[in-house]
């Protein structure tokens, strides 16, 4: 199994490791639902090295990536911008979903996944050569995400002041170059914090100086209530190559303005808004005991609506939610079953919380 | 897992059971069933009064990743519940021995105490299941 640069840190506080993909990863350093309510309350840091970081240079990188990309990155105006945006095959199937930064006017910084990083090089590699686009897998690298209402405080605190004087400016999505790391105020928990890139030699030094400043070290189980209570998409779970952006609560990240904009899947895309029937995605939450769970299906009136992609227990909320892929015309309410029994679950828009407090009415 | 009670009796499906003083039985899940588990978040219990036979589901325990059903250990009528496994849950992660205790029966069949595991064999049961 592969290792991340941080995997003997992971050990020396005991850390429940798991085959996360082909990582050998952090599940939980005790209890995630303690670590779930760090983020949520203090600061919590997550080891995110496994997530894949590819550099883009070259004169027609802004063509290629507004071509590759369905968000527009034309948005990006000022270095360090960052923009979340899906990649599409021709038939609108989302191949994954990714985090784009304006690095320089020929230099595109991407954030992938770490499950599809090699599908997504093969697929990026093979159209940028129609665009002499260099495409650079940044393994020296390695990130880590210090989520939570005090973060950016602790993180400024571990970083010193002259970091500290750039980041109290950087503005939400915003990235900035200090030293040799890079900063971003961005995030997969709904509450603030940064995601800080580094060479990787660097980066145990820097888990010692937020651990030292109180900023707890958090698994990828809490990583996955606190993303699903925001309402953020899983790839692999929410969306895969097999659904369309539109039918995955995405299309908040497809921008079919400026019409003359050509993107891969977009004739598909516009066909299936026009026709307007296509599966909705939405949030469930059941307010009696049990957890809704991946792949449960979903009913309306005795019949098989749709499927639960993201199921768990909200420990923010102390009941379930999940996300759901249901038929278009369902509204209010339907049923999940849960081991043999029907359930009455509530549909709501995502997401569930955002900093710290519950967005149900 | 050299934290497994010797005194008490387990079985395959990861439960406990002590024999307490007045002769009726203590239930619960082992501390590698919990950990398997991670941290619970509701936990179903029989009623007190109920007649349950052994190898039947007679309660849940369900975590953040999963729902698991408890089979009861031997047969009898159920005689107290741990109200406070069903009101924090997290007492079976933190305790699974002692205040994380689920239910407690009267046995009705003396023979069935003699057919559970001992600590030795369900402690190569649950290394064997680690691996």
């Amino acid at each position: 199994m592969k290792q991340t640069v941080l995997h003997p840190e992971h050990l020396k506080l005991n850390a429940k490791m798991v085959d996360f993909g082909g990582w050998h990863m952090p599940i939980n350093y005790g209890s995630q639902i303690d670590e779930h309510h760090y983020v949520r309350n203090d600061a919590g840091m997550f080891d995110v090295c496994h997530m894949t970081v590819v550099d883009l240079h070259g004169d027609k990188v802004r063509d290629f990536l507004k071509y590759l990309l369905t968000n527009n990155i034309d948005k990006l105006k000022v270095p360090g911008k960052a923009l979340y945006t899906c990649m599409l095959k021709e038939d609108g199937g989302v191949i994954d979903d990714l985090i784009v930064y304006y690095m320089a006017d020929s230099w595109f910084r991407i954030v992938v996944n770490a499950s599809t990083r090699e599908k997504d090089i093969a697929w990026i590699e093979k159209h940028a050569s129609n665009y002499s686009v260099d495409v650079n897998e940044r393994d020296d690298l390695a990130m880590i995400a210090v989520q939570g209402p005090n973060a950016r405080a602790k993180a400024h605190a571990a970083l010193g002041a002259d970091a500290t004087a750039k980041c109290e400016a950087l503005k939400p999505f915003v990235a900035i170059d200090h030293d040799e790391l890079f900063i971003a105020r961005t995030g997969y928990t709904g509450e603030d914090g940064y995601e800080i890139i580094m060479a990787n030699e660097d980066a145990p030094a820097l888990w010692q100086a937020l651990l030292n400043q109180g900023v707890k070290a958090c698994g990828l189980g809490a990583r996955d209530t606190l993303r699903l209570e925001a309402g953020m998409n899983l790839y692999g779970s929410d969306m895969n190559e097999s659904v369309t952006p539109l039918m995955s609560g995405l299309s908040w990240i497809v921008a079919f303005e400026p019409k003359e904009r050509s993107f891969v899947g977009r004739d598909t895309l516009e066909a299936q808004a026009a026709q307007g029937d296509h599966d909705q995605f939405v949030g469930l939450v059941l307010e009696e005991r049990g957890v809704l769970r991946n792949h449960q299906k979903v009913f309306a009136n005795g019949e098989l609506v749709g499927e639960i992609t993201s199921g768990s227990f909200s420990p923010t909320l102390g009941h379930s939610i999940a996300l759901a892929r249901i038929k278009h015309t369902i509204k209010d309410n339907c049923e999940v079953d849960m081991r043999g029994k029907a359930m009455t679950v509530h549909i709501v828009k995502p997401p569930f919380v955002r900093n710290g407090k519950s967005c149900l009415v | 897992m050299s934290d497994i009670p010797t005194q008490i009796k387990y079985t395959k499906s990861h439960e406990w059971v002590e024999t307490l003083e007045d002769g009726n039985v203590r239930i619960g899940i082992t501390d590698h069933a919990q950990d398997l588990l991670g941290d619970m978040v509701f936990v179903e219990l029989p009623e007190v009064g109920d007649e349950i036979s052994a190898g039947e589901e007679c309660a849940v325990v369900e975590s953040v990743k999963a729902a698991s059903d408890v089979y009861s250990p031997l047969s009898g009528e159920v005689t107290a519940v741990n109200e406070t496994v069903a009101e924090a849950p997290e007492t079976v992660n933190q305790s699974p021995y002692e205040n994380g205790w689920l239910f407690e029966l009267k046995p009705s069949v003396n023979t069935e105490f003699d057919d559970l595991l001992d600590a030795d064999t369900y402690n190569k049961l649950a290394e064997e299941d680690s691996h």
